[in-house]
């Protein structure tokens, strides 16, 4: 697809922070109201990211009154007005589809020790 | 050719261009929403010869693109290209539009021509998929996983009557050759043009291969303003 690089490029955000599965992260979304816009925060645990380029996805969940909740953002869409890592997890899958089966403290994730 | 089909296609004016299908991707849309686009680099195309009702019964514009492998320009074609007074290009058609006599020999046509918003008929050839049975072809629903069907999982089952008629009706959708054919898709938005680039993003899938030759012409049916 190198071809058509030069069409993604002017659409690709480079203020994504790295992150991975197993972050937890504060995404700051635009959300519209009729012609009002406001900035709504969804904040969760990075169970999958997939795809590359402009294609790039990642999954949000977090557990919302007992219900879990899973939002799914392309990684460049200009709906993200920010994202935070707010902690590192120390996970040992790419695809924390696990997490789902899990509730309470057993759904918690170690945070990663950084090594210096 | 008809005397009358041509003066009903002169009718219209109709803008157009050859293009190479580079392949797809997305793009957001003002609302921030995902619009999958096929990229075209369509032109740039020269006027290699201007159709006229005197001359030849129809007003056309035959348009050139692409760069041939100059070994193998005719000794015919270089001729025609050079009464055109452009090099010898790889690609001719012919594009049917009454405005046909504005255009000049050697004009050089970009995508500028278009303009975002609005739509395009794209014809192009679409990809071969060699000889396909009747599930792939004809959208055939085959017939059952099991319930003592043998070996006939994919086949069309009934094609016909027995003694009356006696014979299989002519146009039987039937297992062939599949695909590598000339195919027109109508009303396709034009969601960008990249003119630095000669590029056009437009809306949906269009027929052929990547890097397969497209015609891109404003489109022929679509809203009347």
């Amino acid at each position: 697809m190198h071809v058509l690089d030069s069409v993604d490029s002017a659409q690709l955000r480079d203020d994504v922070p790295a992150f991975r599965a197993g972050d937890n992260l504060k995404v700051h979304v635009r959300v519209v109201e009729g012609n009002r816009s406001r900035v709504q925060v969804f904040q969760g645990v990075v169970i999958r990211r997939q795809g590359s380029g402009i294609r790039e996805t990642f999954t949000v969940r977090k557990v919302s009154f007992g219900v879990g909740v899973e939002r799914t953002f392309p990684v460049h869409t200009p709906v993200i007005e920010r994202i935070e890592l707010v902690t590192r997890g120390d996970v040992r899958r790419a695809k924390l589809y696990y997490l789902r089966n899990l509730r309470g403290k057993a759904a918690k994730i170690r945070e990663k020790r950084e090594t210096a | 050719m008809s005397i009358q089909s041509s003066e009903a296609a002169a009718t219209t004016v109709r803008k157009g261009l050859l293009g190479e299908k580079l392949g797809m991707t997305q793009v957001w849309d003002e609302n921030n929403r995902i619009v999958p686009v096929t990229v075209i680099k369509a032109g740039p195309c020269v006027v290699t010869q201007v159709r006229t009702p005197e001359q030849d019964g129809y007003d056309a514009v035959q348009l050139g693109f692409g760069q041939p492998n100059l070994r193998k320009v005719t000794k015919p074609a270089q001729g025609h290209f050079d009464r055109a007074g452009v090099t010898p290009r790889r690609y001719v058609a012919e594009l049917r539009t009454a405005d046909a006599s504005e255009y000049t020999l050697g004009q050089e046509l970009t995508v500028e021509l278009f303009e975002a918003g609005q739509e395009v008929d794209v014809t192009g050839t679409t990809k071969g998929k060699g000889f396909a049975g009747v599930m792939k072809r004809h959208g055939f629903h085959g017939l059952r996983a099991s319930h003592g069907v043998q070996r006939k999982h994919r086949s069309p089952g009934s094609i016909g009557g027995c003694a009356t008629p006696g014979r299989v009706f002519k146009g039987m959708k039937m297992a062939g050759r599949m695909g590598g054919e000339r195919m027109t898709t109508q009303n396709i938005a034009v969601q960008a043009i990249d003119a630095e680039k000669g590029l056009l993003l437009l809306k949906g899938a269009v027929p052929g291969p990547n890097g397969g030759l497209v015609f891109v012409r404003t489109a022929a049916k679509g809203v009347v303003k």
